[in-house]
């Protein structure tokens, strides 16, 4: 046990999540403490004790699945759902012939309706042994099994039959009708679960849990690159960014609070001394000014970075709700000014799709020019960036050989407090092809590399 | 040795029971609360809670000591927290008096040792929880309210269960006290933190366990409008809200229908009492628009 517990921890140490050794020796304690045939106590005593982050679990389930795969009898497997389901059904895998496909579809519906669970697990193995069409030994993650199976049970048809039913049997009202198809949809993914669950297994029977481990090891949230993330964890990454708005809030607070010394006031320190016969026993300080930055976001919603340019004005959100004097620019190859859209907008989801409708970005074609962007913003809003302002840049400086306008960067980097790049681009291709980042850094105090919340996280705690 | 000495009064003996005896006090647990619980006594580590507003994090700290039939001492995090408040203080004021009151100046070594005794110290939560002679459950709630710095001074408590006063020396616990911290996450906590106690993630329930603490928690309701009440909030939750519903928000609801005498819930009854589930007007109008919109 206690090997396989250290094959653990090391998978769960090389997808990302930071183990301890004190925490790995809990662990070991705690498994003395729980039954190890109680798969559900072992896993709550393992996760209690090796993972302390919620947006870490789903990585830890997944390692958990593997590892401590539950080891079905074939037997008992196929037999099932003769047993569960009604007398009449036609005898399944046990039997001499397998289902057909027609029924199949057909006992799937039922257990969907019924919500018959132990049925639809039993399914879901009959589904994966018939259409996944697995190959022994293949060293894969099991996502083209998965694929194989879901496309031929077609579950979405499966749902839009299950209303239909409901539709004709009952006139429902919208409300219910919402209601019902939420269940069905719990439902399904319930028995999409069920079948992930089956072609892991199955995997880990045949290639054992270390190697099948690597090859379904699963980022963590904050180490999702955002450029390539599935909707899936685009939808994570925008729950996780909220909490880093707060943070950055209480961050900057604290630290307005304990500065609480300003410079040395003269003034009030030799009138103080005066009362110690000159000497300044104890200096006076002037209250701190409590700085308030001016940011100007000018972020890149061209086509190229797409899904970076949705989580950008996210960020630029979570920004603006947090400082008083955020302005907020968006361009293409030209170029717009969209504060007022997240003055008005309480939701950023709302924001987002607003700007993306109606920002005037689009000046020729559509396509990045960063040269007439800069210029046009210098042209428009330059007189505004003044010494309190702080610059941050989006984009990943593809420029599609149109001029650069780094004249502007230069101008901006001379009025302006700072000036941040951040490129959702991997480094190593910084300056390949028509990008031109290399051009625009001379005038950055910084260009960072931003793919990733992680990235995010670190250069928002280095700004403030 | 501070480890040897027994827990709490009641040791838990199986996950099960403890899942069973949380019933008892009407807090539905699943596998994985019972589960942490019941290795929190036996490893005698404190469990560091955290997840949404609402999902009944500090009541599990208080269903724990209601079943354990433990004292629950609690300290409520702020910012601005200090040792003062949270492990002992020295009575000033006493020992002023004391000073004053004596007619002929004792020693200063006498006057010292007398002054620093444990006559004038004021205990505060931390200490009163390690100095307890009965089976206790310290709950630390909201953690993530004080800031980082101060997060540290929790750390000799909760690895080592002693205090250590430099006038006294070090309180030990004659009774390792059961621990529980909570945190809505509002910021990362400390590495050294997380590191001494189990981490358990709590989120909304799922539909059946939901159904079961409504049941359990809502006096005189029918189990057919716990359920309804239960997919309704689930399907609330799937949309995007700024704030979904929490537990406590399905109980105030179920209760609600219970106070109006509602049998069966529809769409007219949703948009009725929308706002006691919901606190921000877009949502409101939001999942009005998703649940009604054809009905309007």
């Amino acid at each position: 046990m206690l090997e396989l517990l250290s094959g653990f921890v090391g998978e769960l140490r090389s997808a990302g999540l930071p183990v301890s050794l004190t925490e790995h020796l809990d662990a070991a304690r705690a498994v003395h403490h729980v039954p190890l045939e109680d798969r559900d106590a072992l896993k709550a005593a393992l996760g209690a004790t090796l993972v302390k982050s919620g947006a870490h679990w789903p990585a830890f389930e997944t390692a958990f699945e593997v590892y401590f795969s539950p080891r079905v009898v074939d037997g008992d497997a196929t037999a099932d759902p003769e047993k569960s389901a009604h007398g009449a059904a036609t005898p399944a895998g046990g039997g001499p012939e397998p289902m057909s496909a027609a029924e199949l579809a057909a006992m799937l519906l039922q257990a969907i309706r019924q919500g018959d669970r132990a049925l639809a697990a039993a399914l879901a193995r009959a589904a994966v042994d018939r259409y996944a069409g697995m190959e022994p030994g293949r060293p894969v993650g099991g996502t083209y099994y998965l694929y194989r199976t879901l496309r031929n049970l077609d579950l979405e048809g499966l749902l839009e039959r299950l209303l239909d039913e409901a539709r004709r049997e009952k006139e429902l009202t919208a409300f219910e009708e919402r209601l019902l198809a939420d269940e069905y949809r719990a439902r399904i993914a319930a028995l999409r679960k069920a079948i992930e669950a089956e072609i892991r297994r199955l995997l880990v029977a045949d290639r054992g849990a270390q190697a099948l481990a690597r090859s379904v090891r699963r980022s963590l949230p904050e180490d999702v690159d955002v450029m390539h993330a599935s909707r899936e964890e685009l939808a994570t990454l925008q729950r996780m960014l909220h909490p880093l708005s707060r943070k950055l809030a209480v961050r900057l607070g604290r630290k307005r609070r304990h500065r609480r010394r300003g410079p040395l006031d003269f003034r009030a320190t030799v009138r103080r001394s005066l009362s110690t016969g000159g000497v300044p026993v104890e200096p006076r300080f002037r209250h701190p000014r409590p700085s308030k930055p001016e940011i100007f976001v000018i972020a890149d919603v061209s086509g190229s970075v797409a899904s970076f340019a949705r989580f950008t004005l996210q960020l630029v959100y979570a920004i603006s709700t947090q400082f008083s004097k955020v302005r907020s620019f968006v361009f293409v190859d030209g170029i717009d000014e969209v504060t007022h859209v997240f003055d008005y907008a309480d939701d950023p989801s709302v924001a987002v799709r607003r700007i993306t409708a109606e920002a005037d970005v689009v000046w020729l074609d559509g396509h990045s020019d960063y040269g007439h962007a800069l210029e046009e913003f210098d042209r428009r809003w330059g007189d505004e960036v003044t010494s309190r302002a702080t610059v941050l840049v989006l984009g990943d400086a593809r420029n599609n050989y149109h001029a650069s306008g780094a004249r502007v960067l230069e101008e901006l980097r001379r009025r302006a407090r700072h000036v941040y790049w951040l490129n959702p681009e991997p480094r190593q291709y910084w300056g390949s092809g028509d990008s031109i980042v290399d051009e625009y850094a001379v005038h950055c105090d910084k260009v960072v590399e931003c793919r990733t919340l992680r990235q995010l996280e670190r250069f928002v705690s280095d700004l403030v | 040795m501070t480890r040897g000495t027994p827990c709490t009064g009641t040791t838990l003996g199986s996950i099960h029971e403890v899942r069973e005896s949380l019933g008892s006090v009407d807090y539905v647990a699943d596998e994985r609360v019972a589960g942490v619980v019941y290795l929190s006594d036996r490893l005698h580590k404190p469990v560091l809670v955290e997840g949404p507003a609402g999902t009944g994090k500090t009541q599990l700290a208080k269903s724990v000591a209601e079943m354990t039939g433990s004292r629950l001492i609690r300290l409520q995090c702020y910012e601005g927290l200090d040792e003062a408040k949270a492990l002992y203080e020295w009575n000033y004021r006493k020992q002023l008096l004391r000073i004053q009151a004596e007619p002929s100046a004792p020693s200063w070594q006498e006057l010292e040792a007398d002054i620093f005794s444990e006559e004038f110290l004021l205990t505060r939560p931390l200490l009163e929880a390690i100095r307890s002679d009965e089976p206790t459950v310290l709950l630390v709630d909201e953690i993530d309210r004080v800031e980082l710095e101060t997060e540290a001074l929790l750390l000799e408590v909760l690895s080592e269960y002693q205090v250590s006063i430099p006038e006294l020396g070090t309180v030990r616990a004659t009774r390792v006290p059961m621990v529980f911290l909570t945190s809505n996450n509002t910021r990362e906590l400390s590495e050294a933190l997380k590191r001494r106690c189990l981490y358990l993630h709590m989120d909304y329930p799922e539909l059946e366990l939901e159904r079961e603490i409504v049941l359990r928690r809502v006096p005189g309701i029918k189990e057919e409008l716990a359920d309804q009440a239960a997919r309704i909030v689930r399907s609330l939750r799937s949309l995007e809200l700024r704030k979904p519903p929490s537990v406590a928000e399905t109980l105030d609801w179920a209760r609600t229908l219970v106070v109006l005498e509602i049998d069966s819930i529809d769409a007219a009854t949703v948009r009725g009492t929308l706002h006691v589930l919901l606190k921000y007007r877009q949502d409101i109008e939001r999942a009005a628009k998703e649940l009604f919109a054809a009905d309007a």
